[in-house]
């Protein structure tokens, strides 16, 4: 049985259903993310979860126990802010101890554990300071360690790296992946950044208008993904649609408008039917002229825009059938930045496997 | 001219007149009070002349041994003081759940609540203190209904009317917004997050409100208490009106000493030992605000 299960959950503001009919298992000691677009209720389920708003159709159980009728201060679930909110009327230590002191724990265990869950998120010396005086990811870091100090069966982040720097929020990955590790607990994180979620979790729920449109391991949802939505949510994709012309084997043909019949190797593609193939940039080989042998797929186009990045450049590239594609070139040759300029004449070629096919 | 010097001058000519208000119209009358409160009463009340027909400057402490040498004026003092904290705790008590009303109500009630809060003030200080004469007086539905049910138990019927009782009614009436409004500005600025954390940690109702929003709303609090005790110390009209004998307070005490005894100096010690108590009192309620203030966090 998992851990924490979500079955049938609907939540609806008026006419509008902020989560509809999600079910979902996450298992006992998983990084579990939900993944989503602004609005697509992923923070409402989240809410959920914690107490804080209640389904309109549907249960959630924790350990098979239905959690209707608890509200939020007595479910073994705690969450961390976006916000953090952490009492600014407290010190580093105070504001640990509140849910020990509100657990009832003993006054003479409470030093040990505070000091033990400050360790854990390497704050240690920092308990006498106030919230004003911490930076950022010293707040982040407490607002984990006063939810982690009480052992909960579950921990909710909500976008709790939203309001840090580049820099500090790859850093802060790192640890909340060493943390999750270490202290063994669920952890549900609600993010809209897909990288985030990608280096983080054990699975991935990618939402949208509500539903789940995908469950699955971070390389599945970035190298299958189930729907057009999930393949354009998630990074950079080409999206190549049209009508399926035949299928020989285990490898269809779409004629896309601009760019011409595309192969692909698939299991589900049904002759006459329609469909998708999502091709990442970073498939498509991208050269001056045609590849040597005979290609599965090939196009011809210009070079219409280009953006340098620095450890690689993406190359807009337009086909005489007027398609954009987009392709991905490493840098990673000395002393050259960049391969070719806008308005360069280029070949595009990529696989028969290398993209993966959406039926619609 | 540089920037600075430019900034000085208008800094000056801002604060200036509001300035030169409060030295000629404050601190002035605040130093002839002072003054007073060392010279003797003239025979026909106001003061004995400054210089005497012998060349004798005539300045003394008679006023202020007067002070110490009959009880009565301290115990008066003391009334006020007990009177005042009464008003406060009271005030502080009634505000407090109504201040928190406001401050959860919808965005677009919480004026119109507001302006329920003061709508008392548009009408005359001293009508409003009438007004309970009337209320409280024998024949009102209040001391028919509360000497009924004293009847009902075999006990003597009671005058509400010019009594401790009618005093604090009223005092606690007429200072309910300015406990209400502080109350209400700083509760209306806490984080509902913190709330929400608090319950997510564990926290039952009462304990959310003990330990974040009462903690955290304590300048609000020393404000509004500031703004009630410290009126409500030198207050002389709402005993004057309602209140029985053994209801005078300090400011019934000074009043009498200016308009009644006609003993200016000894009015002036009077004063002066209540501007005293209320500017220790007012410093004190600024420090323990900026104490029990937490400081924002900010990104």
């Amino acid at each position: 049985m998992a851990l924490l299960e979500i079955q049938g959950v609907t939540r609806r503001f008026g006419d509008f259903s902020a989560v509809n009919d999600v079910s979902l298992a996450i298992e006992a000691g998983e990084f579990f993310t939900l993944l989503g677009p602004s609005g697509c209720g992923k923070t409402t389920l989240l809410r959920m979860i914690a107490g804080f708003d209640l389904p309109d159709a549907g249960r959630i159980l924790l350990d098979g126990e239905d959690l209707a009728s608890r509200p939020p201060e007595r479910r073994p679930v705690r969450t961390v802010f976006q916000s953090y909110a952490l009492f600014p009327h407290m010190t580093v230590e105070g504001n640990v101890a509140f849910p020990l002191e509100m657990a009832g724990t003993a006054a003479a265990e409470q030093p040990a554990r505070i000091a033990q869950a400050l360790a854990g998120v390497r704050l240690e010396g920092f308990g006498k300071r106030m919230p004003h005086e911490l930076s950022g990811g010293q707040r982040q870091r407490v607002a984990i360690a006063r939810a982690l100090v009480t052992h909960p069966r579950v921990l909710l982040l909500d976008e709790p790296l939203a309001a840090l720097d580049a820099k500090l929020r790859e850093e802060m990955q790192i640890e909340l992946i060493n943390l999750q590790k270490d202290v063994g607990i669920t952890f549900v994180y609600v993010t809209h950044d897909q990288s985030e979620a990608l280096a983080l979790s054990h699975r991935i729920a990618v939402m949208n208008r509500g539903r789940v449109e995908q469950l699955d391991e971070p390389s599945r949802i970035y190298g299958a993904p189930a729907t057009r939505f999930v393949a354009d949510f998630i990074g950079h994709c080409n999206l190549l649609s049209g009508p399926v012309e035949r299928r020989v084997g285990d490898v269809a043909t779409l004629d896309v408008t601009g760019v011409g019949p595309v192969r692909t190797t698939t299991a589900a593609a049904a002759a006459s039917a329609r469909g998708t193939v999502a091709l990442r940039p970073e498939k498509i080989r991208i050269g001056a002229t045609a590849p040597e042998g005979t290609p599965d797929n090939h196009v011809r186009g210009r070079v219409a825009d280009l953006l340098y990045m620095g450890d690689v450049t993406v190359y807009r590239v337009e086909t005489a059938g007027g398609a954009r594609l987009e392709a991905l070139l490493a840098n990673s040759q000395s002393g050259r930045a960049k391969f070719f300029e806008v308005g360069d004449a280029v070949e595009l070629s990529w696989a028969v496997d290398a993209g993966h096919y959406i039926p619609e | 001219m540089s920037a600075r010097r430019e900034s000085r001058l208008e800094r000056w000519t801002l604060a200036g007149p509001p300035l030169a208000y409060l030295v000629v119209f404050f601190a002035i009358p605040t130093l002839i009070m002072v003054l007073a409160s060392f010279r003797t009463p003239g025979d026909f009340g106001g003061l004995a002349p400054l210089v005497g027909p012998d060349g004798s400057v005539d300045l003394n402490l008679d006023s202020y041994r007067r002070l110490f040498e009959d009880t009565v004026y301290l115990e008066v003092f003391a009334k006020s003081v007990l009177y005042a904290t009464i008003t406060t705790l009271a005030c502080l008590a009634l505000a407090y759940p109504l201040a928190v009303l406001i401050a959860q109500s919808p965005r677009k009630y919480r004026d119109l609540l507001l302006l329920l809060v003061i709508l008392p003030f548009w009408s005359n200080f001293l009508i409003r203190v009438y007004a309970w004469m009337i209320i409280l007086g024998p024949n009102a539905a209040v001391a028919n209904a509360v000497n009924a049910t004293l009847a009902a138990f075999g006990a003597e019927p009671v005058s509400l009317l010019f009594s401790s009782f009618a005093v604090l009614v009223c005092l606690v009436y007429v200072h309910l917004p300015f406990m209400v409004l502080p109350l209400y500005a700083n509760l209306e600025k806490h984080d509902r997050a913190l709330l929400d954390a608090a319950q997510d940690l564990g926290a039952g109702a009462w304990q959310r409100f003990w330990r974040i929003t009462f903690p955290l709303s304590l300048p609000g609090v020393y404000a509004g208490a500031a703004l009630v005790f410290i009126p409500a110390l030198g207050i002389f009209a709402i005993p004057d009106i309602l209140g029985g004998p053994n209801d005078s307070l300090i400011g019934n005490l000074i009043k009498q000493q200016f308009l009644e005894t006609r003993d200016w100096p000894f009015g002036s010690v009077l004063s002066i030992v209540l501007t005293v108590a209320a500017l220790a009192l007012a410093g004190f309620a600024a420090w323990v605000g900026r104490r029990g203030a937490p400081e924002p966090i900010r990104a």
